[in-house]
């Protein structure tokens, strides 16, 4: 199951970041997951939100560019070797990973993390077939 | 050689005479086939029967490039049936240009075309390697119309796939190579990677154009490739290449002024310049059938000397271009005209965001060109590193158009300052 992730550009200046989280909570909208990749001149903010088409209708009505990607969250048991043994399991099937960030929430005793893939779809098929459990868009809502 | 001596080298008088009829007749079969002209000619009061000498020019309105958008895509033309060709310019902002030529026009062009090649020091019996682009543009074609004219044997290589031009040029040894300056010096350093000495290669002349080039550069293509280095002028709503060229001696362009008649005007007032000081060059097109255009503005700043050449030639010679009427910048040398970044940008993924060029001259160190380009959502990504991708490819190709290194930078959407709607495109932040 994937989940929507969305990413901004932001340049490096002071505020940009305190500016968007202070728009997304104006509009009620709730940060799940964030992770910031810098250059020297800019970031890309990626989140993930409770109402993420919301969020999108907000942040680009605020002259934000921000466009959103399929990730995958996938829970990871909570003790030494957890990641591990999904990255193993990655690796061995040859899935590729552009990056990964946590989620700020844990589901049940499971840490989650946010999966982006080279190819979701093949990813996603070797995910279920090793019986590693992703949270689901509904599942976010709830968390 | 001298192409065609009898207008070339023709005696002042004689010239005069010949672009009064011309001029005469010019307005009077305007008047007559194209409305838009008829309109524009009695609004200025001007009755075809009133135009008897070449200095009558004055009276008549200028023509600017927003009539030929306006009216797009042929409300400027004065024959319709018999165009026989028709080529359409990028439209940076609005309509593209579109210009026709009659068979009539193509020999006019053919005939200015031999006469910019002869000037350069072609002979009958050369080889010329044809690296202009071939297709609407008109820079491809009009070489080519030339060459076939003159008699050369012409490769039409176009622009592009640089290692296969080196093989040609190795294979077939042209005398004669056309393409845009900065494209002469990639291929120098093209060369020089492939093992091959840019100095040894088969050509000894270049006839560089369709971008403004600075005698510096003019060094730089001459020593890097050992070639004699001239510069050719047109547009394509005058006729394309063929309005003007540098003999031998590259003292100015030669504008052959039987045909498209020049004159130096202040833009700000439309009067006419002092001789010798530098103007906007407007153009009348004596004798073209399909869109004759009447006192053209071309927005290039250039200085006119009526002196007779060294080569024998007595056509006017126009300067380099020494500047715009519009946004353009010169950065180490190196004449940079907003348009040219917005070329860059919209062949990348055809996206046309904002954008801006800063430039800036730190305490005795060279010229730092900066160009902001604001991020839309086609070229954004979640992936810093497509970001960056992007960025240096904006940066390269930029780097390759204007032969000097930039810094690009990626900045948000409506960062960039906007005045009445329009973006800033230029700010120069230099110590005068």
């Amino acid at each position: 199951m994937k989940i929507t992730q969305i990413s901004i550009f932001l340049e490096n200046r002071k505020g940009r970041l305190y500016e968007v989280c202070s728009l997304l909570g104006k509009g009620g909208i709730n940060i799940r997951a964030l992770t910031i990749a810098e250059t020297e001149s800019f970031g890309v903010l990626r989140i993930v939100v409770d109402k993420p088409d919301e969020a999108v209708k907000l942040l680009k009505a605020n002259s934000f560019v921000a466009n959103i990607t399929d990730v995958v969250a996938v829970e990871v048991s909570d003790k030494p070797g957890g990641l591990a043994n999904v990255l193993k399991v990655l690796s061995e099937n040859d899935v590729n990973v552009e990056y990964m960030y946590g989620f700020l929430e844990k589901a049940g005793d499971n840490a989650i993390l946010v999966f982006r893939f080279e190819d979701t779809a093949h990813a996603q098929k070797i995910l279920a077939a090793n019986k590693i459990n992703v949270v689901t868009s509904q599942n976010i809502k709830g968390l | 050689m001298i192409w065609n001596e009898s207008v070339e080298c023709a005696d002042p008088k004689s010239l005069k005479q010949l672009q009064s009829q011309r001029l005469a007749k010019l307005v009077e079969y305007v008047h007559a086939n194209c409305a838009v002209y008829r309109q524009m000619l009695d609004a200025a009061g001007v009755h075809p029967g009133d135009i008897k000498s070449i200095d009558d020019v004055k009276r008549l309105p200028f023509t600017e490039k927003t009539h030929m958008r306006d009216n797009y895509p042929t409300g400027l033309f004065s024959s319709q049936k018999d165009v026989v060709e028709i080529h359409v310019s990028s439209g940076t902002t609005g309509n593209p240009t579109v210009v026709g030529y009659t068979r009539d026009d193509i020999k006019l062009w053919s005939d200015v075309m031999a006469r910019c090649l002869c000037c350069a020091g072609a002979e009958p019996g050369d080889t010329l390697q044809n690296a202009y682009g071939y297709g609407l543009f008109t820079g491809g074609l009009g070489l080519h119309y030339g060459a076939l004219e003159m008699g050369l044997k012409v490769i039409p290589t176009s622009s592009g796939q640089t290692a296969r031009q080196l093989k040609i040029m190795q294979d077939f040894k042209p005398r004669i190579l056309s393409c845009t300056p900065s494209y002469s010096l990639f291929m120098a350093e093209e060369a020089k990677e492939m093992g091959i000495d840019p100095r040894s290669t088969s050509w000894e002349i270049g006839v560089f154009g369709a971008e403004p080039w600075s005698e510096q550069m003019r060094r730089e293509i001459e020593e890097a490739l050992n070639v004699l280095a001239t510069d050719i002028y047109g547009l394509s709503e005058i006729i394309g290449p063929g309005v003007a060229q540098e003999c031998t001696y590259k003292d100015g362009l030669h504008i052959f002024s039987d045909v498209f008649f020049p004159e130096i005007i202040d833009p700000q007032t439309g009067d006419e310049a002092k001789p010798g000081q530098v103007g906007e060059l407007v153009i009348t097109t004596l004798t073209k059938q399909a869109i004759p255009l009447i006192r053209y503005r071309t927005r290039d700043l250039v200085s006119i000397n009526y002196e007779k050449c060294r080569c024998g030639r007595t056509s006017p010679r126009i300067s380099k271009i020494r500047g715009r009427t519009d946004d353009m910048i010169i950065v180490r040398g190196i004449n940079v005209f907003p348009s040219q970044i917005e070329h860059v940008l919209l062949s990348i993924d055809g996206t046309h965001p904002y954008y801006q060029l800063v430039v800036d001259r730190k305490a005795r160190q060279l010229d730092e060109l900066e160009v902001m380009v604001e991020v839309d959502e086609k070229i954004f990504s979640d992936e810093v590193k497509k970001l960056n991708d992007l960025r240096e490819k904006i940066r390269k190709e930029i780097q390759a158009v204007l032969s000097i290194s930039v810094k690009v930078t990626l900045v948000e959407p409506k960062t960039i300052e906007r005045s009445m709607g329009k973006a800033v495109r230029v700010i120069d932040k230099r110590q005068k």
